[in-house]
């Protein structure tokens, strides 16, 4: 559907202006970081009531299916406290593990081991704030880290190349992660 | 329209001057990123991306001159700041000159404020036409004489010589801030101003570098929870106890330092409910304020955000008492994914993918104009894309779109005034919204305090007008 992929298109421009920022000469620009995620949520929350809407009108053609598939059919990550935008169709918060497994639109560019990195890291971002392991979260295409002192900022930082890990990736993967943590970089 | 002096004829804006080459290829460290006349209007001073300041005089009027003000010419340039390198957080800090701030004239010299991201300094600049001759023992280009041969003394005066401007950091006020600095203000009793970055605004003293008061923090316990931050600040012109700090969210907070230590509580908060029929996917963006200023008489403060020139008067909080729309053309090229009510229900619309987020993409919208006031607050000016400018005659009169282009470059040729045809069909002179150039735009513009000269950034390039006489 257009307006789906058009809240895809705009959410992968949002995490790659995110990422180049980072390289950019002066450092992260914070009224730009906090821009981006605003957008970046706007069109996730766009993105899965599109779907939610698409699913709803399926199933009206559809015979029922079993109770447990409509839960499944609204995944939403809604671990952090943010004040989610008000939509007309309510979103459950789900297990991640049944996030991975009902996905109507199966990731495009996956294999088995990069989801299960992704769904890790997003069951640690719902239950831990710890730095992760920063090896199993880098891809090998990110530039290698300078020296950096171990200050809040850093844990901070270390949250956001988590999330920049998933640039390239497809979007129902990009949902689950918790937009406000592109701010914490700071 | 009018400016300073005639109330009723209407103003024909002329070129005057260009600064700067013609060149296609642009280096970075020439970009223009901040421009500003002097209280006197005499100096002219613009900072760039390469940390550099030049300072403009201008000549002393002359009957046998063509136009009948005195032109701007270089007065002094100097490097202000250098790239420095925070070895704590592994970052960069540009050298970019982010705002230039002239102190009002005590003495023979001059003292303005620079800023890059992190550090400000005060800079003196003095001219010295005369130097002292005539010494016992040293010779006039300074080699020591052989005191054996001092056989008389004299006493050394001062001879002319060739003017010399002298530019000398007098104070570096750094270490303040862990954010960037959007904005410096220097307030009216001449002791004091403000910085601002993101999160926080200090208040410093200008004979003091070691320490500085933090007067507002709108930084959130927990980083998660921000929702915006401060994008620009000024004192008010007269009291020295009032200064506004505008947001991204598109409020302005007026704090009295009155009232307390730290000023997070506002005495006022200025705000306009949004239409909610015209709220778009990129709302929160195009409402965040670039620039805010004061009008001279204080009474009124001017704000832009990214598609319209508000006026506020002090006293009203609930909503702008001006509103111009600088290019409203463009809310079409924001993307639209989302109307207002029903996000879905509307939703498929056949022009997204032709105007997809093209100022999204192209960072654009991201862009930060600045706006200013004419010497008397009788019209307002900011910027726009494809080198247009606008001027706003305040009441709503009148409000015109100029050019600053290598076309019209000739002394005293007249600027014509631009239309850019929005949809339908396009006259002769009018340039479709499609055509306009969005890399060529004018993001800073200031206009002389007393009389009828503006001074406009290109990229690399600033053109002053001067209104005919």
């Amino acid at each position: 559907m257009n307006l789906n992929e058009e809240a895809k298109r705009i959410m992968a421009i949002s995490i790659s202006k995110l990422y180049s920022s980072r390289t950019q000469r002066g450092g992260l620009r914070l009224h730009r970081s906090l821009l981006l995620s605003l957008v970046m949520r706007s069109a996730r929350d766009i993105y899965h009531s599109v779907q939610v809407l698409n699913e709803t009108a399926e199933q009206q053609h559809t015979v029922p299916c079993e109770p447990q598939e409509t839960v499944i059919e609204e995944p939403m990550d809604t671990s952090t406290d943010q004040t989610v935008p008000d939509v007309s169709i309510e979103s459950t918060e789900t297990d991640p593990t049944t996030d991975e497994e009902a996905d109507i639109k199966p990731p495009k560019a996956e294999d088995g081991e990069w989801d299960k990195e992704n769904r890790d890291w997003a069951q640690c971002d719902r239950h831990s704030r710890k730095r992760r392991g920063k090896a199993a979260a880098e891809p090998e295409f990110l530039p290698s880290k300078k020296a950096r002192m171990d200050t809040e900022d850093d844990r901070r930082v270390g949250v956001l190349r988590s999330s920049n890990g998933n640039c390239c990736r497809s979007v129902e993967i990009l949902t689950q992660i918790s937009v406000p943590s592109a701010i914490e970089a700071f | 329209m009018a400016g300073a002096g005639d109330g009723d004829d209407e103003v024909q804006w002329c070129f005057s001057q260009v600064k700067g080459a013609f060149d296609d290829d642009i280096a970075e460290a020439d970009i223009i990123s901040t421009v500003e006349f002097s209280h006197s209007g005499e100096l002219l001073a613009t900072g760039d991306k390469g940390g550099r300041v030049v300072i403009f005089q201008q000549d002393p009027e002359s009957k046998s001159q063509p136009l009948c003000r005195g032109q701007y010419n270089v007065y002094s340039t100097f490097q202000s700041h250098e790239p420095e390198f925070d070895y704590l957080k592994s970052l960069e800090i540009e050298e970019k000159i982010n705002k230039i701030r002239w102190l009002p004239q005590k003495n023979a010299a001059q003292f303005l404020l620079s800023t890059n991201d992190k550090t400000i300094k005060l800079w003196k600049i003095s001219e010295r036409d005369k130097r002292p001759e005539g010494y016992n023992l040293k010779e006039d280009d300074g080699r020591y004489r052989d005191p054996s041969s001092v056989t008389a003394l004299r006493v050394p005066v001062f001879q002319p010589m060739d003017l010399m401007v002298e530019a000398s950091p007098r104070r570096v006020f750094a270490n303040a801030h862990t954010y960037h600095i959007n904005s410096i203000s220097v307030n009216s009793d001449n002791e004091t101003y403000l910085s601002a970055d993101d999160l926080r605004i200090n208040l410093w003293h200008l004979e003091i570098t070691d320490r500085s008061f933090n007067i507002v923090d709108i930084k959130p316990a927990n980083m998660e929870e921000l929702t915006e931050v401060i994008t620009a600040a000024e004192f008010h012109p007269h009291q020295c106890n009032t200064f506004v700090y505008s947001s991204s969210k598109g409020t302005i907070r007026l704090c009295d330092m009155r009232a307390s230590a730290l000023c997070d509580q506002h005495s006022k908060l200025f705000e306009e409910q949004e239409d909610p029929s015209r709220r778009s996917f990129f709302s929160e963006i195009i409402s965040s304020i670039s620039d805010v200023k004061f009008s001279h008489s204080g009474r009124y403060m001017m704000t832009r955000d990214y598609l319209s020139v508000k006026i506020w008067d002090l006293n009203m909080e609930s909503r702008p008492v001006e509103t111009y729309q600088v290019h409203e053309y463009l809310r079409s090229k924001l993307c639209s994914l989302y109307e207002n009510d029903c996000i879905l229900m509307r939703c498929v619309h056949e022009y997204l993918r032709s105007k997809l987020c093209s100022l999204y993409e192209n960072d654009c919208i991201f862009d930060k104009f600045e706006c200013c006031w004419s010497g008397d607050d009788s019209v307002v000016m900011t910027g726009s894309y494809n080198n247009f400018f606008r001027m706003f005659e305040r009441g709503g009169r009148q409000d015109v779109t100029l050019e600053a282009s290598r076309e019209v470059s000739q002394p005293l040729m007249v600027l014509k005034p631009r239309r850019v045809c929005a949809g339908g069909k396009r006259r002769k002179d009018e340039v479709g919204v499609d055509s306009l150039d969005f890399s060529r735009k004018i993001l800073h513009t200031t206009w002389h305090p007393h009389d009828n000269i503006i001074a406009v950034a290109t990229t690399n390039n600033l053109y002053i007008f001067q209104d005919k006489c």
